[in-house]
């Protein structure tokens, strides 16, 4: 068994190794070269494999359109190994040896930030696709996925509602690490504002990859059990969810008693779990593969074919690549150039269609407008959409609930160019990181 | 023309026809449509028509739309209950008028459009339910509606309530009724206090979670004599429940425990005994657990009869593929390491990672669904400690594995072999041992006790590449802290870890919780530097 998996591993890596040099000699000079920067080993390849192979499906199908400004694009893959530092030297590598136009990249918020003095040095362009914790705008990145107020404020609003079931105790369970502390502070600050007493708030941390969920689970049980509507909020991370999910079945804690609502669990992390007792929790994003729409089921048409795989499942971060890509193209076309210094102003201002039956727009803060979905989990392990924001919501760079953002605007439009405003004190606070 | 603005004219006064004769005659007809037109408010008073209409069909609509199973025919909009059916074919399902009980063919899924439910509807089905079952001949069934109506608390049920009291005989049901009931007076506003009383004394000696919920609930909602009954009520469930906090830590703490010494038993062996530093002995928990994926995998195509015990046939072929992988560790790399245990500790851990590579390219990346058996999910009570099945298995299985290492090491030629080997391995060649077998039998013998936990991890963590990395560190921490070279000392380690684990994380949170044991346990190191169990005598080099 072990022989036969290293001989076939050794295989693909000379597949591999052979296509790429190839590709590299036989095209090198008229192509436009798009580098992907996504863990491909290491812990976080479970959510960023997926992400390459949607950019190489997309880099594709742009191949079979035609290219781009009569050039076809050439995808430049790297691994980052869910290693931070090794994120900053191989986005080095793909700006100053690779030359690529833009990379499309990153997940978690230490690897993204991690890059950021990168892109600013070598001016190169990154498109972000997760949705992340704000407070920050930075000139050569896009954020493709949600912002806070473009996912967890409008999840928590709606468990206010009656049809959320008027939630008036909160559990915010979180990964102890920068998104979930940060999202935290502005959903409890955000709480503390509608009226919500401190003592109905439990704020909980847990390492990465936390496997032991009794007592965790109990004390959820526990707190809910003081004769108000309690809800959970859960900004757990990755590989941690699945034994956290199995524990609230096992202690049969029910959706319709106490619903939890997770940002970070979507279709592929429901793939792993027998999802029979989890019918009803809720996740928050800005789009589901369960959306009926012709754009949608293309995509996932063209998914399913590129995999070789009728059951693979297509996500919210997919999609972000999905509206991202596009509004590259388009500002690479607007420009007339891949020149960074070119696309990025051109970026501003132009518009994508989305997968949910609306037309995304990148705004002056470079993040984009999307709108906001409420998905129960259903038997089969996909989500029905119980909900829905009226039209597309902008996403806010930073966070106007925070005392230390409420006077910050970004907005990359040449009037202000700033990606820290401050309204109060009117000046530009520094480089926006 | 002249006719469809007729019909545009006449429309408004159809619909207000329709909605006053649901309104009066309320047919059931009528009533099953509102149930799948509107938003969620009106879905939501419709249920509450539905079940108070006292129509028999009442039940099974209700039942389907909670449970997913009511559609609306794309072709004639006719309102049913779809089942998958093994003779309808693939993809088909059977389904029935829901308005009249009777067969309406089958159909495919995309012809026909879900009734979505939330968790609200959800709610109010379970209240209406409630009341619906509580007659039903089955005593499980009517325990159930008991429930749902005690924490649902839907002061509509009371009317249904004293029927069914005064018919029940089952006297555990008998009582579960008049906790509902008490829990309906509590949080009905034009009960008198005299009756709240009495209901507050029957939700106080009910003394569990559910029970405090309805009492701290009752606290917020009146004043005077019941609200102070009402709190008194809360503190003395609180009391209760706090004791039996301290035994639900020590439960946890327990369970925590066998997965560790699971985890670590394997390497108790290999790093304990012959002294190998093996950084891919989480690998060898993960192959097990992948093992387990593979003959799900297996099952449900071939003998999908087989799925409940599919986690038993694992078992031995986990212990197979580990061991075999063992073996071929030991006889390929290690055992040209030994005595180097630096070079042996990276030599394993780059092996680990490309073992976790291996795996990520033949099976994705992503996590494997391993689904547990009926016998192994879900939970039962211990007074007020909650015990899932899944947990107690695993304790069972981690003490079972204990046992037979036991015996193996000491009642068979082969442990006899393994020990004098580790004991004086000059002298056990003298005697005629061949070591090299030995070594390698032993490394397996580690390596497949430690497929073996992955065959129970598999189904309470996640079935990922990843899944021996979270499990290594620990591991190697409870072998340490037991006593190198002791099975006794990895039994008592891993459960005094555990325990003091489990009691640490309420006050001091999860991640704090793991670093104080880690600086426990370097402390303690310092203090015994063979840990818990040291070997005396001869054996200590």
């Amino acid at each position: 068994m072990k022989l036969g998996a290293m001989i076939r591993t050794g295989l693909v890596a000379a597949g591999l190794v052979a296509s790429a040099t190839t590709g590299a000699f036989a095209q090198s000079g008229d192509t436009i070269k798009v580098g992907i920067l996504h863990s491909l080993s290491g812990t976080m390849a479970i959510s960023e494999t997926t992400l390459k192979d949607v950019m190489l499906m997309l880099i594709d199908q742009q191949n079979k359109k035609g290219g781009l400004l009569g050039k076809k694009l050439e995808a430049v893959v790297v691994d980052p190994a869910s290693n931070w530092p090794l994120f900053a030297e191989k986005a080095r590598e793909l700006l100053q040896k690779d030359k690529v136009a833009a990379v499309f990249g990153c997940w978690t918020s230490v690897s993204r930030k991690s890059v950021l003095p990168v892109f600013e040095e070598l001016n190169g362009i990154l498109f972000y696709p997760v949705q992340y914790e704000g407070q920050e705008s930075q000139k050569n990145v896009f954020y493709t996925g949600a912002a806070p107020n473009q996912q967890a404020i409008p999840a928590v609003d709606y468990l206010m509602s009656k049809d959320g079931g008027e939630v008036k105790r909160w559990v915010l369970a979180g990964t102890d690490y920068v998104y979930p502390r940060t999202t935290n502070k502005i959903l409890e600050a955000y709480l503390l504002q509608k009226g919500v007493a401190k003592e109905d708030i439990m704020i909980n941390y847990t390492p990465f990859g936390h496997s032991d969920w009794q007592s965790i689970v109990a004390d959820i049980k526990k707190f809910g059990s003081a004769g108000k509507k309690t809800a959970v909020v859960s900004t757990i991370n990755g590989d941690a969810n699945v034994p956290f999910y199995k524990e609230l079945g096992n202690q049969g804690i029910k959706a319709k008693d106490i619903p939890v609502v997770a940002f970070s669990v979507g279709e592929e992390e429901l793939a792993g779990i027998d999802t029979k007792p989890l019918v009803g929790h809720l996740a928050a994003w800005n789009y589901f593969e369960s959306v009926k729409n012709p754009a949608n089921e293309q995509f996932i048409k063209d998914w399913q074919a590129f995999t070789k795989n009728p059951k693979r499942v297509t996500n919210d971060p997919m999609e972000a690549h999905y509206i991202g890509f596009n509004m590259w193209v388009a500002a690479v076309t607007k420009a007339g150039t891949t020149d960074p210094s070119k696309v990025i102003p051109a970026m501003i201002g132009v518009k994508a269609p989305n997968l949910t039956g609306g037309v995304s727009e990148m705004l002056p803060n470079h993040h984009i407008t999307k709108p906001v979905l409420i998905g129960e989990i259903e038997a089969n392990g996909q989500f029905d959409v119980v909900w829905k924001t009226p039209g597309l919501v902008p996403g806010a760079a930073w966070s106007p609930i925070l005392d230390d953002s409420k006077n910050l605007v970004a907005d990359w439009s040449p009037a202000l160019n700033c990606g820290n405003y401050d309204n109060v004190a009117k000046k530009c606070i520094g480089s926006g990181k | 023309m002249s006719q469809k603005r007729l019909l545009a004219w006449l429309l408004p006064f159809l619909a207000i026809v329709a909605v006053a004769g649901s309104a009066f005659a309320a047919d059931l007809g009528s009533l099953v449509t509102n149930l799948v037109t509107g938003g969620y408010s009106e879905r939501d008073d419709a249920i509450k028509a539905l079940a108070t209409s006292g129509e028999a069909r009442a039940a099974p609509i209700l039942q389907a739309l909670s449970a997913g199973d009511l559609y609306v025919r794309n072709s004639d909009k006719l309102v049913v209950i779809g089942k998958v059916s093994a003779s309808g074919g693939s993809g088909k399902l059977a389904l029935t008028d829901a308005v009249t009980g009777k067969d309406a063919g089958t159909a495919a899924e995309d012809d026909l459009d879900k009734v979505k439910v939330n968790n609200r509807l959800r709610g109010t089905i379970d209240a209406a339910m409630g009341s619906l079952t509580l007659m039903s001949p089955d005593p499980k069934v009517r325990r159930q509606a008991a429930e749902s109506l005690f924490t649902r608390r839907d002061a509509s049920a009371l009317a249904a309530l004293e029927p069914a009291l005064a018919a029940e005989k089952d006297d555990s049901i008998k009582r579960s009724m008049i906790e509902a009931r008490a829990a309906i007076v509590l949080t009905t506003p034009d009960t008198t206090p005299a009756q709240k009383l009495a209901a507050v004394a029957v939700v106080r000696d009910r003394g569990d979670r559910d029970a405090m919920a309805v009492l701290q609930a009752a606290a917020q909602s009146t004043n005077g004599e019941v609200k102070a009954a009402a709190l008194a009520g809360a503190e003395s469930v609180r009391n209760t429940l706090q004791a039996w906090t301290q035994a639900q830590n020590v439960w946890y703490g327990i369970s925590l425990g066998s997965v560790l010494l699971l985890a670590a038993i394997g390497l108790a062996i290999t790093f304990g005994t012959m002294g190998v530093i093996n950084m891919a002995h989480g690998e060898m928990v993960m192959l097990g657990a992948y093992t387990t994926f593979v003959v799900q995998q297996a099952l449900r195509s071939y003998a999908p009869g087989l799925n409940e015990i599919s986690v038993i046939i694992a078992l031995p072929l986990a212990f197979l593929v580990s061991g075999a992988v063992g073996v071929l560790i030991e006889r390929t790399i290690i055992r040209f390491l030994y005595g180097r245990s630096l070079d042996t500790l990276l030599a394993t851990w780059g092996l680990s990672l490309v073992l976790q590579q291996a795996v990520r390219s033949i099976f994705g990346p992503t996590n494997r669904e391993v689904s547990s058996p009926s016998w192994m999910s879900g939970s039962f009570h211990v007074g007020q400690l909650d015990v899932t099945y899944g947990r107690l298995w695993i304790i069972v299985f981690a003490l079972l594995v204990f046992a037979a290492l036991l015996l193996l090491l000491r009642k068979t030629p082969l442990g006899l072999y393994m020990r004098a080997v580790t004991q004086n391995r000059p002298m056990a060649a003298a005697v005629g041992i061949r070591t090299p077998r030995v070594d390698a039998l032993t490394f397996g013998l580690g390596s497949g006790i430690a497929g073996l936990a992955g065959v129970a991890l598999s189904q309470i963590d996640n079935v990922s590449p990843n899944l021996g990395q979270g499990y290594i560190i620990d591991s190697f921490m409870v072998v340490v802290f037991g006593g190198v070279g002791n099975l006794f000392g990895t039994l008592v380690g891993a459960t005094a870890l555990g325990i003091v684990n489990k009691f640490l994380e309420p006050y001091a949170g999860a991640v704090l919780g793991k670093i104080l044991v880690l600086v426990f346990i370097i402390l303690f190191i310092q203090r015994r530097p063979r840990g818990l169990f040291a070997l005396k005598g001869r054996s200590v080099e």
